[in-house]
Formats: C-alpha cells, structure tokens, sequence
C-alpha cells in the first residue's frame, strides 16, 4: 500500500507486525497529513515531536519483540482530555496556556498500550456545541462537500476535530466526548464510526467536566473494528473515578463477525419525527432491510417520553455545567483579567474567557437551580430523566436486544447557517442521540449511506448498560451492508 | 414564565459573569427560547416519580481513607495567572 494513512488500526497492526514500514514513517505520513491539511482546523496543537519520539520507542518495542495492542498507532485526542505538559484547554479562552502536571486515566491507558501522540483535537468549547462552531480557535471545517459545491460545511460537534481528523486521515483514530450525542452526531456527519460507551466505562478523570452524569469519553475510528480495538484500551476501572463502573473490560474485537440471527432489534416509533427527511427514512428501511437479511427479528417498539428527553436534558447539562465551571474564576489556572476587587475579577475574567455559547448555559444552568425554581425546572427534569430511563428498561426487559434508529436527522450543514438562527435550532441536532445520555446506555453510530448531495448519514444503534459488543457485533452487520465512506480530498 | 433583563442580570451575576446591557438583551432572548422550549416538561405528570440522580445504579464506592499523594506544591501552582512562593494570589479580600 502506497499511502499508509489509508490503513484501518488492524491493517496497521499487520503491516508493523510484518515490518511492511516501520512506525516511524507511519508517523511522519500522518504529520505531513496534518501539515496540508490545516485549513481543516482540525488540530489546535500538534505535536511532532513527541510523536515522533512515541514512534520511535514502538519501533524499539517491534524490534524487540515486545508490540503493545496498541503499538505504533497514531491517534489524535480531544483537546477536552488533559495530556501532561500539552495544550488542555477545553477549546477555551479561559484556560489559555493550561498544560496539566497529569494525564487522563483515558490517554494513559492508550499511552501505556502503544499508541502514539500526534496532538490535540479542536471542538465545540467545553463540549457544548453541535458543530464545533464555538471553539475559542475558529470552527472545523469538514472535510465533506455537498457534490459540485465548495461551501465549507461543519462536521458536527462537540467532537468535530476528532471526526474531521478521521475522516481526513490526519490521525488513525481520535478520542472523543458524548455528553448528548457529541461522538455520534460528529461521526454521522463525516463518514466515521463512533461509539459513546456505557456510563462508566471509561474513566472521566482527567476530561475536563461539563455535565458529570452525562460526560463519557469514546472512540471515532475509519471502521467499527477500529472502534472496537480503541474502546478496549480506552475502557477500564478507575479507582480514581467513583462513577467507574467495576466491570471487566471485554475483547471488544471478538464480537465482531458474530451472528445477530435470532436478535430482535427495536425499532422505536417515537422517533419517527415529523419532517424526518425521506433520505433519512429510507436510510433507516435499509438498515431494517439488512439486519433482517442477516436473520435479525425487526419489531417495532415504544419509547413513550421521546420528546422530553432534549427539553430535560437542557436542564440538566446546563445546571451540571455551571456547577462544573464555577472552577473558572481567574485563580488557579488559565486567563485572569483584573477587577477592582476579587469579585470584578472573577466577573471580568469568566466575562472574556467563556464563548457565548458557554455563558448561555451556565445562566439557564445557573437559574435552574436558583432559589425558587429548583424544583420546577432541575428537579422535575430529574424525574423526567427516571421515566426516560424506565421506557429503555421495559423494552429491554421485554427481550429487545438492540435499537436502531437514524444517528442524525440531517446531513452536514454549512458553517454558520446556524449559528444566528435560535439556539434551540443546533439543539434539535441531538434529538436520536441524547436520550441515550439520559439513560446511561451505549450507543454507536455507523455510516450508512450518502445523500443525493454526497454527504455521509449514519444510523445508531443503542443497546442494554455494558452491552458495547451488541454494538460492535451489529455495527459490524450494518457495515458490511452499507459499505464504507471517504472523502474526495479537496485540502 | 420568561425572564426580563433584570433578571438575566442578576442571574449572571450569580454566576459571577460581567454583562453588558446589549448581551444582557441578546442573552434575555436566548433564555427565554430555551425556556420555552422547556416548559414541554409541565405536561407529564411526575408525581410518585423518584428524581434519577445516577447515570447507571451503582452505589457510592467507598476508599480506604489513606494519603495517596501529596508534597507536589510547585506542581499545585505551577498554572495560577499571579503566585508568590506556593501561594495563589488575589485581589485584597479583607480590609
């Protein structure tokens, strides 16, 4: 193979195995990748030669006989998680020139199987977005066009540099985020594949925090094999997360090519929405269509407080979120801007570091939980939270083994068609995906086919807590109908 | 029930952000859509209805209560704005 950017993690794998090249120059392909492809705006920090000293210590390890699950692979990481002495800022003004004295539990599991560093990945600020459009570094550009037409379009958010770069071969794989859909949407909108795992499975610490009940960190990979092989290093049990769940790590990998004969898949009515596109509709009749073929039993069910999920969790982020951020006051790290007095300064610091999108949800947080509507707005939404959990637990009970449905109800939008419009506009982008947050539960996105445009759409399935190898094994039937997907490239 | 712009001031100030009075305009009308947006949620009923306040059951994991860490002072400070010797440092607090 002449460009080895086009390699899967298991191709690359082999070819390190068989000395078919060597980690090094794996490496300095994907830096040269990363160097022509810029106007993406994928990465806020690279990193070249920490890579390159990451790639040479595996090629000492293969030559030593000594290969990690992991080894040699070149992967980029969310600039949410914090990566020792390296750019952690969240995409934000307000934590300019923080560079963590630790690493997340997630990237030194990654670290500590092989993988090499090649930087950090632009997003959404602090994860709140669903474009990558209100990173403090000007938004990402997806590496997606609509056929015959050169309008920059965004590649979903919060993970939108992880997917971008994926799609667009500037890294072999890239951690990600989902607090409401922010793997999958981004997934869905470039091609990739992206899998936000159970609640737990993963160990939040050292991912700076937006809203702590819903933050779960996950992979976006070239295929769903990928997507396996990096949530088995990514996942683990964290002491020093409490809400690590004590679960053993499964091989993911071996789900995959596993029969789903006999599997009955959920198809759940509610989300026929109204306007679904018929692209979209016809995307999912074909997603029925395949696992049917592959002996799956399709049934529809009811998941009855659909609609209440994107309304709750409105409440809920935002109110996690201005506990979370009240961290932000100008003292201990990142930017200060003086105040004639300690409160002007933290006012006046929170003022020019946070996007407006941040301030938006830290006030609707911030008035949630203020005296006197506590109980009509977090508390309630709490409750809607239990009964949007309760309608996945009966249909699980009842002998469902996974559900699919679309990932997105759109394709790719352009940049900035949006961003003026009401916020609850780019809000109704999470509707399939967040109430899979709401319930803790894992979910995947899986690419399924193109628009009459062009343009990559994907279908989700989500299964029971700690059934990511239902995914995997399902994921896996969908693509080896669907096909793969990748951009012409333009940049 | 929307906000007007007093309150929208009051709440930022809670929340310890400056605003100035044409953000505290554009920021009145975006709380006010995603509070309407909200207002979907009066029509379930709730009542008996346990508030859910963990992702997945699980039950609080419980330590051994024993230092772990410590003596990494420089390493605590080492991203402050303004420090002095191991110290964060403020504007004066106290008279």
């Amino acid at each position: 193979m002449n460009d080895l950017s086009l390699m899967t993690i298991a191709g690359i794998r082999d070819g390190l195995a068989t000395k078919a090249f060597s980690a090094t120059e794996l490496c300095q392909t994907y830096l040269a990748n990363m160097e022509s492809a810029r106007e993406l705006n994928a990465y806020v920090c690279e990193t070249p030669d920490r890579a390159l000293a990451m790639a040479a210590e595996s090629d000492r390890r293969i030559a030593a006989g000594e290969a990690r699950a992991l080894e040699g692979v070149p992967l980029g990481v969310k600039d949410l998680f914090c990566t020792e002495g390296v750019h952690s800022q969240a995409a934000s003004h307000i934590l300019d020139g923080f560079k963590p004295a630790y690493e997340s539990t997630v990237t030194a599991n990654l670290w500590a199987a092989g993988a090499v560093m090649l930087g950090k990945l632009n997003m959404d600020e602090f994860a709140m977005g669903s474009s990558s459009e209100t990173s403090y570094y000007g938004p990402v550009v997806n590496p997606w066009r609509s056929r015959g037409s050169n309008a920059p379009l965004v590649p979903g958010g919060s993970s939108g540099g992880s997917a971008a770069a994926v799609a667009a071969r500037l890294c072999a794989g890239a951690t990600a985020t989902d607090t409401g859909g922010s793997i999958r949407q981004p997934a869905a909108f470039t091609g990739t594949v992206g899998i936000k795992p159970t609640y737990g499975r993963c160990s939040r610490w050292g991912i700076v925090a937006f809203a702590s009940s819903f933050d779960q960190a996950g992979p976006i990979a070239r295929d769903v094999r990928d997507a396996a092989t990096l949530l088995r290093s990514m996942a683990s049990v964290d002491p020093k997360d409490t809400t690590s769940a004590e679960v053993p790590v499964p091989d993911y990998e071996a789900a995959i090519g596993k029969s789903v004969k006999g599997l009955r898949v959920g198809i759940p009515k509610e989300y026929r929405i109204d306007d679904l596109p018929a692209e979209v509709e016809g995307l999912w009749e074909n997603g029925k269509e395949w696992l049917r073929d592959a002996g799956a039993e399709i049934e529809e069910i009811s998941l009855p407080h659909t609609k209440y999920a994107l309304p709750a969790y409105y409440i809920i982020a935002p109110a996690e979120a201005s506990s979370n951020l009240a961290r932000y006051d100008g003292v201990r790290y990142g930017l200060r801007v003086p105040g004639e007095d300690v409160i002007a300064m933290y006012e006046n610091t929170r003022a020019a570091g946070f996007g407006k999108e941040v301030k938006r949800r830290v006030l609707i947080g911030t008035y949630a939980l203020s005296a006197g509507y506590y109980d009509a707005y977090y508390l309630r939404a709490l409750k809607v939270r239990t009964l949007i959990k309760r309608d996945f637990d009966i249909v699980f009970d009842a002998g469902i083994d996974v559900i699919l449905t679309p990932a997105t109800p759109t394709a790719a939008f352009g940049v900035a068609e949006k961003t003026l419009a009401s916020p609850i506009e780019m809000y109704l982008n999470d509707i399939f995906t967040v109430t899979v947050n709401m319930a803790g539960l894992p979910g995947i996105a899986v690419p399924a086919g193109l628009t009459a445009d062009g343009l990559p759409l994907a279908l989700q399935l989500i299964a029971k807590p700690f059934d990511e190898e239902m995914l995997f094994r399902a994921g896996h039937v969908v693509e080896a109908a669907a096909g793969r997907f990748s951009p012409d490239r333009w940049w | 029930m929307p906000v007007d712009k007093d309150t929208v001031k009051r709440v930022a100030h809670l929340a310890r952000i400056a605003v100035s009075d044409a953000e505290a305009e554009t920021l009145q009308a975006d709380l006010n859509a995603i509070l309407g947006f909200v207002e979907k949620l009066d029509e379930i009923d709730v009542t008996d209805v346990e508030p859910m306040t963990s992702a997945i059951g699980m039950s609080m994991k419980m330590r051994a209560d024993t230092v772990t860490d410590g003596d990494q002072a420089a390493k605590v400070v080492a991203n402050a704005p303004a420090g002095s010797d191991h110290f964060f440092v403020v504007p004066k607090v106290v008279e």
